[in-house]
This record gives C-alpha cells, sequence and structure tokens, in this order.
C-alpha cells in the first residue's frame, strides 16, 4: 500500500491535473467509473481565483505519439470551484489534491488558504507554470521565484504542497531545490513542453494560441531523464509522469524514483487507463519483486 | 443510458465500398443501442499508435445505423479517408478488432421537443455529415413523422453511402432531394439551396431542420434558419481528443461568450446556442 505525503493510497497510479473530468464522466459513464475508479488519488484541474473561459479553438493538434494542447485553464474560479464542483469531487472513492494556480502571491495565498482549509481537500499541487505579474517572469523557470513562492505559501496550510515543476528549462533540478528549501512536500514532473505544429491546409500555426504543451509517449525519455536528474538531487518523494500508457511504463518512472506515476494523456485514449496500467504493474511487481528486474518481464 | 466505462473491444464484421467512402461494421456485444446523433470514439486495436506515430488518439466517429440482434447491436460507420486516422478505419478488415468508447454526446430531439407546433422534420446532409442523418431518418420513419431530406456532395469522388443508407427495394427513398456541386446527382449547387427553396415555402416553416455536415454548410444552414425564424439542431465536429469530457480540447464559442465542450454539451446542438459556426 503506497503512502505519499502521508496519504495512503491503493496504489501508485494518480492522474495528471487537467486531463480527467471525473464529473463529466461519471455524467457519461454513470457510477460505474466510482466503483472501478482509475486513479488511487484524483488531481483536479487547475483553479484559478477568477472564473476563465480558456482559449479560442482550436486548442488540439495530434502529433507523432502525441499531441499539443493549448486549452488555457477553463474552471470556474474559486468561489465557483469551492459551491458547485468540490462537493461533488468529495463523492469519488479516493483522496482528493486540488490544483491552482495565480499571478501574483496574494491570489496564490488566497487559494492555497481556502482550498487548504477544506476537509475534502487532501493535498494541494502548485501550477507554477504562470508568470508573476510583478516581475513577468514564469514562477517555475525561475529557482528564486518558487523558494520565494514556496515560503510564503508554506505557512498558510498544514496540508501538503506539491510543486509541478515545468521541462522548458535547462536545470529543472535547481527548481525542485528551490521548491524542497521552500519547504514543499513533494514535486510533480513533467509538465507539458513547449511546442508547435503548422496545419499543413492553412500554412498557419495548428493551434490558435501559436504554440502548445506537447504530450504523449513521445515526451517519455525526456520525463524520464528529468525526472532522474530531479531524483538525484532532491530528498522530496516525486510524482513522476510524462507520456505513461502502459504499466512497464510506469515500471520506468517507479525505477527512476517516483514515488506515484500520473497518467494523463493515455486517459484520453482510454477512460480505463489508469485502473490498467495499476492492474499491470501489480501483476509486474508480484512476479518480481525488484522493480528493476519487473522491468524485463512484461 | 450510460455508456459502459472504459474501452472495449468490438469485432469488425464487414467493410464496404461506397462510392468514394466507405461503410464499416462492429458488433457491439457490450453497449446500448445508441440514440440518432451520439459518437463514438474509434480505434484500430492494431496499428494505431503501438508503433509510435500517427494515428494516436481515437477518432470521434457519429454513428449512421445501429441495428440490435441477439449476439450485440451492429453499429455502421460512414467514412472517408481524409487522414492518417479515417485512412486506417477505411482498412479495416471483417476479423479484426476496434476500440470503442461509447455512445458518446447527446441526440437529436423530436421535432415536437423543439416546438410543440411542429409539423415535421427537414434533415439537410452534406458529405460525410449524411451519416447521423440516416439512423435520425430511420427513427423518424418509424415512428410516421413527416420528412424531407436533403443530401448534397461537393463531388463523385466526395461522395457516397447513398444506397446503403437512404435507399429502399433498389432505389433512392422517394422522401430523399440530391444536390451536387458537379452536377453529378440532383440540383446542381449547394445542397443549402434546396434548403432555401423549402423555407420559402409557407409550409416549411413549422419544421425543425436537421443538419450535419461541413462546417460552411452548417453556417448557411444556421443562418437561414435564423433568417426564417426555423428552430434547427445541428449535429457539430470539433477536434476532439478524448470524446468525454477529459481534454477540453472540442470548444465551442457560445454566442453569449465563452465556450462549451461539444462532447458533453453536444455533438447536436440548437441553431441559437451557438455562435457562428466557424469555417475557412
Amino acid at each position: 500500500m503506497p503512502e505519499f505525503c502521508g496519504i495512503e493510497l491503493d496504489h501508485p497510479v494518480i492522474n495528471a491535473s487537467g486531463t480527467y473530468d471525473a464529473i463529466a464522466a461519471r455524467r457519461i459513464f454513470g457510477d460505474a467509473l466510482l466503483a472501478d475508479f482509475p486513479f488511487s488519488a484524483f488531481v483536479s484541474k487547475t483553479i484559478t481565483p477568477e472564473p476563465r473561459a480558456g482559449n479560442a479553438p482550436r486548442r488540439i493538434w495530434e502529433t507523432p505519439a502525441g499531441m499539443i494542447n493549448s486549452i488555457g485553464l477553463p474552471n470556474k474560479g474559486l468561489d465557483g470551484f469551492l459551491a458547485e464542483d468540490l462537493p461533488q469531487l468529495a463523492q469519488l472513492p479516493v483522496p482528493l489534491i486540488v490544483s491552482v494556480m495565480a499571478t501574483n502571491r496574494e491570489e496564490f495565498s488566497r487559494l492555497v488558504r481556502e482550498v487548504g482549509e477544506r476537509d475534502e481537500v487532501a493535498a494541494l499541487e502548485l501550477n507554477v507554470s504562470c508568470p508573476n505579474v510583478h516581475s513577468g517572469l514564469i514562477v517555475g523557470e525561475q529557482p528564486t521565484e518558487t523558494e520565494a513562492l514556496l515560503e510564503a505559501l508554506r505557512p498558510l496550510t498544514e496540508k501538503p504542497l506539491i510543486v509541478k515543476l515545468t521541462p522548458n528549462v535547462a536545470n529543472p533540478e535547481a527548481v525542485a531545490v528551490a521548491a524542497e528549501e521552500g519547504g514543499a512536500d513533494a514535486v510533480s514532473l513533467i509538465n507539458t513542453l513547449k511546442a508547435s505544429a503548422i496545419d499543413p491546409a492553412t500554412g498557419e500555426p495548428a493551434i490558435a494560441a501559436g504554440h502548445g504543451g506537447l504530450s504523449g509517449p513521445a515526451v517519455r525519455p525526456i520525463a524520464l531523464q528529468q525526472l532522474r536528474a530531479v531524483r538525484a538531487a532532491v530528498e522530496l518523494p516525486l510524482v513522476g509522469m510524462g507520456g505513461i500508457a502502459s504499466g512497464a511504463d510506469a515500471l520506468e518512472f517507479l525505477a527512476s524514483g517516483a514515488a506515484v506515476v500520473a497518467v494523463g494523456t493515455e486517459s484520453f485514449r482510454d477512460p480505463r487507463a489508469g485502473a490498467r496500467i495499476a492492474n499491470d504493474l501489480e501483476t509486474a511487481v508480484s512476479r518480481s519483486p525488484s522493480r528493476v528486474e519487473a522491468l524485463h518481464l512484461e | 443510458m450510460s455508456a459502459p466505462f472504459g474501452r472495449r473491444a468490438c469485432e469488425v464484421t464487414a467493410n464496404v465500398s461506397s462510392g468514394g467512402y466507405r461503410i464499416f461494421s462492429l458488433r457491439d456485444r457490450e453497449g446500448p443501442n445508441p440514440a440518432p446523433g451520439q459518437f463514438y470514439m474509434l480505434a484500430s486495436e492494431r496499428e494505431w499508435g503501438e508503433g509510435g506515430g500517427r494515428p494516436y488518439l481515437p477518432r470521434a466517429i457519429s454513428v449512421a445505423e445501429a441495428i440490435p440482434a441477439k449476439d450485440g447491436v451492429r453499429l455502421d460507420f460512414l467514412v472517408e479517408g481524409v487522414g492518417p486516422g479515417t485512412d486506417r478505419l477505411c482498412e479495416l478488415e471483417a476479423g479484426e478488432r476496434v476500440w470503442v468508447t461509447g455512445p458518446l454526446g447527446n441526440s437529436f430531439s423530436t421535432p415536437r421537443e423543439v416546438n410543440p407546433e411542429s409539423a415535421g422534420a427537414i434533415l439537410i446532409g452534406g458529405g460525410i455529415g449524411i451519416a447521423p442523418m440516416a439512423i435520425w431518418r430511420r427513427y423518424l420513419v418509424e415512428r410516421g413523422i413527416p420528412l424531407r431530406v436533403l443530401l448534397g456532395f461537393r463531388n463523385e469522388a466526395h461522395s457516397g453511402g447513398l444506397n446503403e443508407l437512404f435507399c429502399a427495394g433498389g432505389s433512392l427513398c422517394p422522401d430523399v432531394r440530391l444536390a451536387s456541386e458537379d452536377g453529378h446527382a440532383g440540383h446542381q449547387g449547394y445542397v443549402t439551396d434546396l434548403l432555401a427553396t423549402m423555407l420559402a415555402g409557407d409550409d416549411a416553416t413549422s419544421a425543425v431542420v436537421y443538419s450535419c455536415g461541413p462546417p460552411a454548410m452548417l453556417e448557411a444552414v444556421r443562418a437561414l434558419c435564423a433568417e426564417h425564424d426555423v428552430a434547427c439542431e445541428l449535429a457539430m465536429e470539433s477536434p476532439m481528443a478524448c470524446g468525454f469530457g477529459a481534454c477540453f480540447g472540442c470548444a465551442v464559442p457560445k454566442p453569449d461568450g465563452g465556450y462549451m465542450r461539444l462532447c458533453v454539451d453536444g455533438p447536436v446542438v440548437r441553431g441559437d446556442a451557438v455562435a457562428e459556426v466557424a469555417h475557412a
């Protein structure tokens, strides 16, 4: 039974933020979703202080073994989330991790305080792939910004704080160290990689926003190396993700030091992918107690 | 009725050529009978992302016909190969298996549900978009609801499905009229020309219009219906990775700002519930 930041999990597979809407899925698949919930913890879509409509389409584009997205964080805002979504997410049979993002420290603090005080919430994930409006810098690309943000947020809640790292930096391990020193309880990686595609029909960028983030199996080797680099640099537990589509893929991340793994894009192809990967992992590990040996069994 | 949770493997029972299109059939032993307008996410079990490359994501395809049998529902899909995903679906062979998630999305409303004063339905489909019109036409005919069907194609190479989906006893169903831009079948011009003529007549204003087709055609239908104050339902398309509300890719602008997710709020949308249908 894995434990992550003091949270008991039935298995080591959770979802990546923004890749599963459990409320919509329950409407479509009914209570079978709850009876057979694919993840051992549920990570919400990122919540921002105010509601956001999201980006104009086109928002997604298929690429070799992956996809580019620029969705724009559509969400109901903090008040809408607490009033409408949180009661429904609290009905899920697993611990709830809420992802939050703001563009200044005051708003970030409000999010952490108000989400952190809710009993339904087991932990918070900080989406730091956003600009600080005061400095104009992307917080998660700057160790000093990241450490300062964590120092400001850390005293505001007893709940575990997980920092979601961006892969779009030369040294993700430097940001991970800063998060650790600022008081984070865990880091999760990777977020999507900056990417572009051209629509052959128009000769223009395929994504309306001009560029987006790449996910899917195409990014997996990059994610794995970043995970290894971060593993070597910090003591914190790690959530590993990036193109995991099978139990064998998940084992690579676990063998590289992830405490738990997250499944994102593969859920688009298979709504039960999380459960399938957790089952494959259990089978592999039961056949060989060593995770590295189990890698060779599949 | 809820879709079964997760994807399931369904056997391909047939795949036939029909003009420039293909019609393939799946045997779905687990899913409920779909409602007209609903869609499925489809990906072949083999040669779909396993070796890397494309296709990678499943494709959202509207169901063209669904026939219950004792060994499961036979699902028919009309496809045209326009990219790596639809090319692979066109190549499906009987006996291989397809990953199926669904039925997904909402479905058409009956004319009386849309407008209690309604006298009947006008169905207008273009190109590959004739598919959901086929299952909807059959549903309405079985319920004795008066209807007219208008189907249009760009040219002979980009047409198909009529014999299998809109014919009875070897000839086109009498309620169906055709248009083609190259004049190879029916009225030479746009199928929306036929709709414009029909809506200009007194008897058509109490109809409800149902449409599926390319974005430019849907926008013409939406605008014509708005002009004549006739209610319409549009079965729309939008880039979609998952089909169950997870990816937020299939955003369609709403008239009052903001976006809907077509997979959960559609694919069937009232004409007055969307902003202008974006088209190149």
